[in-house]
């Protein structure tokens, strides 16, 4: 490794690092103070959604079962007002090679990164993702190496990670594993810079043009089964990726009508570089310690820009509490005879409450399930928040307090969403976008249309709240 | 003496990336407070005993160097025992069903 760089060396060389290690010159996108031209940028990689289709077929990736929850949606329907409950399916996901929709983020970045002949490639992740890459890797002949964050300074290891880390070397990847904190990066751009391998970014074009096939998909398979487009579609929400794919899926297979809703596990309160909160927070993904930033400010992400920009496609914004998902894996498993997520069934969890706002004909298709196993448990993650000191009870859902009280619902009525606010997730976006001007720095008409289109609201929406912060 | 493992064990080796103190700006105190610490595993290059700064070889083909930690490390991540808040949840959710007349 290249062990004489220090952090600060390797950070001041992280724009060439990833320009080798992505493919892609953003420069080349960019244009105004801050505007880039998003639609060229996913256009030039050549890959539309049918040649992806194609791509992953020859993996396995995809072609996943859409399953109607029929025991659930009659759940629904006892606790909903006479006429409502819409009828509720599920992507099971958990078909696919590795276990997640995952693999369709990885099966794009590897077929790339072999076409240009990298020898191997690298990710930044503790999720389901690592294990995508690794699975695709090892299809595709090329070496792989997986950063993650994933024990805390006493050693303890968060139980799904450490089965993600298990699945990993399954495939046959080199597993870095690290303790609490965002320098992770640091890591990363090391061993980036160290092999020369391709950057499977969570967050590149390739990744985003993935998933862009669930919701085509999703869409036309719906069709088939009842001759129309589902009407929402509920996705968990994290970095933004699978929001931002899905509903380009959808929009490119007619489905212009289905609203997106993104739905999110509320972790508030708990810091996400925190060594102390690291073990405290019974959840690894989809929860508002992502979802909250990289709505506000997707360019965080480990590219210069990040493909996933879900505030542009999101016609909703939900959170509900760990309990409740909890509550619905159980559900899941014994209405529905699925053993899936947890993590995937946030959305699920969402979906149980606002299929009581629609009708009953109405349809919600819940975009994901993950596969399930030792440490990735609902049972691993309460054994281990007890052990942590976070009670775990049933009780009102609006009791619980992340990192120190699970609350578990007693009866199915008590499944709520909590709606986040779009006007003040588009005005904190808008807040990021001027900080991020240098001095002197002034917006121009390419700048403003950029960002009505990013915050999906007007020029005039735009230029009235810069004219209110100044 | 200590025992010594063998060349092409499978290893787990430890490394300090950043110390307590070194961290980045934009860290919280609490892990200001603790270094960043990295673990990899991989085949040993030579002769070695627990503690010693020595080489593996990962299944990525680099040669990396740490202090040994673990032979042959076990997976000890798993369920634990049953939750009991989530242990009748199943009974309750079919009983509403059952009394509809939904299911048997």
């Amino acid at each position: 490794m290249t062990e004489t760089l220090s952090y600060n060396e390797i950070m001041s060389q992280q724009a060439e690092i990833m320009k080798q290690s992505v493919g892609i010159d953003y420069s080349r996108y960019e244009s105004g103070a801050l505007a880039f031209d998003y639609e060229r940028l996913m256009a030039d990689t050549g890959y539309d959604v049918e040649t992806a289709c194609v791509i992953q077929s020859e993996t396995a990736v995809g072609n996943t079962p859409l399953i109607e929850l029929k025991n659930i949606t009659e759940l629904v329907r006892t606790v909903a007002r006479p006429g409502k409950g819409a009828r509720i399916f599920v992507k099971d996901e958990a078909a696919n090679p590795s276990g997640s929709f995952k693999d369709r983020r990885a099966s794009l970045s590897v077929h790339e990164a072999k076409k240009k002949n990298y020898s191997g490639v690298v990710a930044a992740t503790s999720g389901n993702y690592g294990a995508a890459v690794a699975s695709q890797a090892a299809k595709a002949g090329l070496r792989c190496i997986v950063v993650q964050e994933a024990f805390d300074s006493q050693g303890i290891a968060q139980p799904e990670i450490a089965e993600k880390t298990r699945a990993c070397e399954a495939y046959g990847a080199e597993v870095i594993r690290l303790s609490v904190g965002p320098e992770l990066f640091y890591v990363f751009l090391r061993v980036l810079k160290d092999t020369g391998y391709f950057n499977a970014s969570l967050y590149s074009p390739y990744s985003v043009l993935g998933i862009e096939t669930l919701g085509y998909e999703l869409a036309l398979q719906m069709q088939e089964k009842s001759a129309v487009f589902p009407d929402v579609v509920i996705a968990t929400h994290a970095g933004g990726g699978n929001v931002t794919g899905t509903a380009r899926g959808l929009r490119k297979a007619g489905a212009v009508d289905t609203r997106v809703i993104a739905a999110s596990v509320d972790l508030s309160g708990l810091h996400m570089a925190s060594d102390h909160d690291f073990n405290r927070k019974s959840f690894t993904t989809g929860h508002t310690g992502f979802s909250m930033p990289f709505t506000c400010w997707p360019d965080r992400a480990d590219v210069p820009r990040n493909a996933a920009r879900a505030l542009r496609y999101m016609d909703r914004f939900v959170t509900v509490t760990q309990g409740e998902v909890f509550y619905i894996t159980q559900v899941l498993a014994e209405l529905e005879g699925l053993q899936r997520g947890p993590a995937g069934n946030t959305s699920l969890a969402a979906a149980f409450a606002i299929a009581q706002e629609l009708d009953e004909e109405q349809i919600i298709v819940v975009q994901e399930t993950e596969y399930t196993g030792a440490g990735k448990h609902p049972i691993a993650q309460l054994n281990l928040a007890k052990q942590m000191g976070v009670k775990v009870q049933r009780g009102e859902p609006g009791d619980n307090r992340p990192g120190q009280r699970i609350v578990i619902p007693e009866q199915p009525s008590q499944i709520s969403v909590t709606d986040v606010e779009l006007d003040q997730v588009r005005r904190s976006y808008l807040h990021h976008a001027i900080e991020s001007l240098s001095e002197g720095e002034r917006l121009s008409d390419v700048d403003i249309d950029f960002l009505a289109a990013e915050t999906r609201s007007s020029k005039t929406y735009v230029r009235e709240f810069i004219d209110e912060l100044c | 003496m200590a025992k010594l493992t063998s060349k092409g064990t499978w290893v787990e080796i430890h490394n300090i990336v950043l110390p307590a103190g070194e961290r980045a700006p934009q860290v919280p105190e609490d892990t200001q407070q603790v270094p960043l610490e990295m673990r990899v595993k991989g085949f040993l290059v030579e002769p070695a005993s627990l503690d010693e700064e020595v080489e593996i070889i990962t299944t990525a083909g680099r040669h990396l160097r740490g202090r040994l930690i673990e032979v042959n490390p076990a997976y000890s991540h798993q369920f634990g025992a049953p939750i009991p808040e989530l242990s009748t949840i199943g009974g309750e959710v079919r009983a509403i069903l059952r009394e509809r007349g939904y299911i048997k």
